[in-house]
């Protein structure tokens, strides 16, 4: 197990560098320039961007710029934003918690339905409730996120008014933030309705985010539900005359939980991506907005380091999938 | 006895949360998350309404919803005859905001007003850069590195602004953002902590609300400042809910959950004008969408062909199309609400036939060109897209062959410098002051390469510029800008195309609160009725 961890290990170090390389190349090639775009209209004389340029160092080579940035870096340094000045890890780790609280929420909806909806489907293979669920996760899996978002928002805040639009609280409430996760902090903070305030402004942004992961999860619990239920040994069960529920359960489904767990594992990566969609909508404070902003600016400290920063939780979440995998499936280990 | 202070102690509870429940709260839903609440760093509208217009003061302050000066902190000021000195008598007993981490000892006085500045303009100044690559843009873009010679403390509440040279309009500069008066003592006090940084997250100012929190890209919370030395406001807490998209912030609008909010779409404003609890102030903005010619490229250095091109324009179209009747066509390079707007001056008739004739008459035969649109959405043109789209068709009816072109924006802006850039190039402005002079530098010789897109300079109006910039008396210079604007309007180096309207929806349970026509939104003197 070890020796599996370790192997993992080194594969996760040369894919640090090359994405941090990537993200630092990235911004670069993006049109458009941070002194510029901080500046704004009004623009910048021709020596005040010189002299600006050479306060940040962006005359330098880019092989200097790049060793410079990953030396700081691996002593912590992620730099301060161009934009705000503020230091770009203080940022993340006031923002991320509010993604994280979000993506989890989202990712239980999507585990909590797609797999239930997955297996009954192929269990049912071919009957309306097969062809329905899977006729939804198709739906849900094409929708473009900032549309589905607003409809969302305009029917059950705006016609109905059964939830609140946007915000991760109402703004009644007021603490100093002591998790960061919002559902937590409302409990410790004791105000009657914080709690129930901060659940109904999780619901639609967390459904929002959980509908791609919840279709990809949905139909991969399915197809390798089929593939089980078709094995032998699934046979051999029903011959022995085990309870449906039982053949489904402990011998189809904990076979078919490989590539499901993979499944989910990879989601943790979509939930990111959506993130920056679903948090734009919902005004949610959390690094997907924080991104799309420090794109926007052109701000590169923010961008090359933030790209890294989530990189990182997205292998160490893999890296946590992959030891799972282990423990699930032994053969793995051998292999 | 111990059981009467219990019970005055449970009363003096119940009052001061009765007291809290009644507490008037205001929501604004904000467009953008501010960069931090100094007020001198950054550039951005939302950075002013989240720091300088509701946390500080100025020496001097636009009238509300109108662009003349008024006494802000200084109660009075004198200006020497050659127009080099400035002489403020500062207001006396300002008080800077008592918070939970700062206290002040002592009230406004002339150390603060020079601090404000110099932090700003002496590199030596170890605030000048404490804000790693601080660029001071307005007030380098202001063109005060130049213009200051020396700021004097005649005495605790005077304080004396020399120049290198008469400027017009500084008074009016006075009364921007970046011009905002800042606590020495509190810098001071962050200076021997060595918390510098604490100087934008937690501002300390003179203005009439302070701050109490921000929870990063979602919420600031600012409470009414009870020494304010223009009142107590009506009301007691102001709530920034920072709501990026338009839509949703037009949802929150009508679902009550903010009160009123910055720039609807478009497309939103006929639904919030129909809503019953809602109502929808508007104003002409203080700004203009405008294209300008490359006038240093053949064929557009002949102005019969600027002019020509001009009149193959059906600006009306563009109007219904684009700014959807919320704005007007422009005429002259200034705004009509702008003092020394010339009336007298006609916009060039929209006339395809004469206009091919004139493009023939001077000898241009198969004109292709580029027409550039910007990649971004503005208050003075909402698409910049569409309105080329608009003019390529028109140009195609006098035989014009145009070609769109866009580039990500700082790049755009950068292209369109350039000297030998092709065709007409899309852009705008929005005023700072409320000076001519802050539209028409525009167009001066000294802004090529910056700001004058058409890279125009004409010995004519650049003379005008100039007598303007150093001419005291009002009427006087109202004559001279008119003169200029009949200059530009006989060159065209730019086809006007529109000054847009502002729309301002708001909960019809708010009141007091005035448009401004400089784009920032005031809270001062707002309040709500339950």
């Amino acid at each position: 197990m070890l020796r599996y961890l370790l192997h993992k290990l080194a594969l996760i170090i040369p894919t640090v560098f090359g994405i941090s390389l990537a993200a630092f190349a990235f911004v670069r090639l993006l049109p458009g320039d941070p002194i510029l775009a901080l500046a704004g209209e009004r623009g910048v004389s021709p020596e005040r961007y010189a002299e600006l340029v050479e306060r940040f160092g962006y005359n330098r080579p880019y092989v200097i710029q790049y060793l410079e940035y990953i030396g700081r870096v691996l002593t912590g340094d992620f730099g301060i934003s161009i934009a705000t000045k503020r230091p770009v890890l203080g940022e993340f780790q006031a923002l991320f918690p509010a993604t994280l609280e979000l993506a989890t929420i989202a990712l239980i909806i999507a585990v909590l339905i797609g797999i239930p909806a997955g297996i009954f489907a192929a269990v049912k293979r071919g009957s309306w409730f097969d062809q329905a669920t899977m006729g939804v996760a198709l739906t849900g899996y094409s929708m473009p996120i900032f549309w589905w978002g607003l409809l969302l928002i305009i029917f059950f805040s705006g016609y109905l008014g059964w939830t609140p639009v946007s915000g991760r609280i109402g703004l009644q409430y007021f603490f100093k933030p002591t998790t960061g996760f919002m559902l937590i902090d409302s409990l410790i903070s004791g105000k009657s309705g914080a709690f129930r305030s901060a659940a109904s402004h999780l619901i639609l942004p967390a459904i929002v985010l959980a509908t791609i992961p919840l279709a990809v999860i949905a139909r991969q619990t399915r197809s390798a539900m089929l593939e089980v239920l078709g094995e032998d040994y699934v046979r051999t069960a029903r011959a022995k005359g085990l309870a449906p529920r039982r053949v489904i359960g402990l011998h189809a489904f904990r076979n078919a939980l490989i590539p499901v767990v993979t499944t989910i594992g990879l989601q943790v990566g979509t939930l990111m991506a959506g993130a920056i969609l679903t948090e734009t909508i919902f005004s949610w404070p959390g690094i997907g907005k924080w991104m799309i902003d420090a794109i926007g600016k052109r701000d590169y400290v923010v961008v090359q380091s933030g790209l890294l920063i989530i990189a990182l939780i997205v292998m160490a979440v893999n890296l946590i999938v992959d030891v799972l995998y282990a423990v699930i499936n032994p053969r793995i280990r051998v292999q | 006895m111990k059981k009467k202070l219990t019970f005055a102690a449970a009363l003096l509870a119940a009052s001061v949360l009765g007291g809290m429940a009644n507490a008037k709260q205001l929501v604004y839903c904000s467009e953008a998350s501010p960069a931090g609440f100094d007020p001198s760093p950054w550039s951005g509208g939302n950075d002013f309404d989240a720091s300088s217009r509701t946390i500080y003061s100025r020496l001097v302050e636009f009238e509300h919803g109108k662009t003349t000066i008024t006494p802000g902190l200084a109660e009075s000021w004198t200006v020497s005859d050659d127009g080099l000195e400035y002489t403020f008598k500062l207001r006396p007993g300002v008080k800077f905001q008592t918070t939970d981490y700062f206290t002040p000892t002592r009230d406004l006085n002339a150390d603060d007003v020079i601090f404000s500045f110099e932090r700003q303009w002496k590199k030596e100044s170890p605030w000048y850069d404490y804000l790693a690559g601080t660029g001071w843009e307005y007030f380098a873009g202001m063109g005060f590195p130049d213009l200051l010679k020396e700021i004097v403390k005649v005495d605790d509440l005077t304080v004396k602004f020399v120049l290198n040279k008469p400027e017009v309009a500084f008074l009016p500069d006075l009364g921007m953002d970046f011009a905002s008066i800042v606590s020495k003592e509190y810098a001071d006090q962050l200076d021997k902590a060595d918390t510098r940084q604490q100087f934008t997250q937690k501002p300390i100012g003179t203005g009439p609300f302070q701050f109490v929190d921000y929870q990063v890209d979602a919420v600031i919370r600012y409470a009414a400042w009870d020494g304010y030395f223009g009142g107590r406001q009506k009301i007691d807490d102001l709530i920034f809910a920072i709501t990026t998209d338009p839509a949703v912030r037009a949802q929150k609008l009508k679902a009550g959950e903010c009160d009123i909010m910055s720039y609807p779409a478009p497309a939103d404003i006929a639904g919030l004008q129909a809503d019953p609890n809602l109502k929808v102030d508007e104003q002409e903005g203080l700004n203009i969408g405008y294209m300008a010619y490359n006038t240093t490229q053949s064929p557009f250095d002949k102005v019969e062909v600027r002019k020509a091109l001009n009149m193959a324009v059906n600006k009306q179209a563009i109007l219904d199309a684009v700014y959807q009747g919320a704005g007007q066509a422009a005429i002259n390079p200034i705004p009509p609400t702008m003092w020394s707007y010339n009336k007298d001056i006609k916009d060039d008739p929209y006339d395809p036939d004469a206009a091919k004739k004139m493009l023939a008459d001077a000898g241009v035969t198969d004109l292709s060109m580029k027409i550039w649109a910007m990649p971004v959405s503005r208050p003075y043109n909402p698409n910049a897209q569409r309105i080329a789209e608009l003019i390529q068709a028109d140009y195609a009816k006098i035989g014009v062959k145009a070609e769109i072109v866009s580039y990500e924006w700082t790049e755009y802006r950068e292209r369109g410098k350039q000297k030998d850039r092709d065709g007409a190039f899309q852009l705008g402005w929005t005023g700072d002051n409320g000076d001519p002079d802050n539209f028409l530098f525009l167009l001066g010789c000294d802004a090529i390469g910056q700001s004058n897109y058409a890279i125009w300079c004409n010995q004519e109006f650049e003379g005008l510029l100039q007598k303007g910039k150093a001419t005291t008396d009002v009427a006087e210079r109202t004559k001279i800008y008119e003169e200029a604007q009949a200059v530009f309007k006989r060159e065209a180096p730019w086809l006007t195309i529109a000054h847009s309207k502002v729309f301002m929806p708001m909960n019809k349970k708010v009141s007091g609160f005035v448009m401004d026509p400089l784009g920032i939104h005031r809270f001062d003197g707002v309040d709500v009725t339950e």
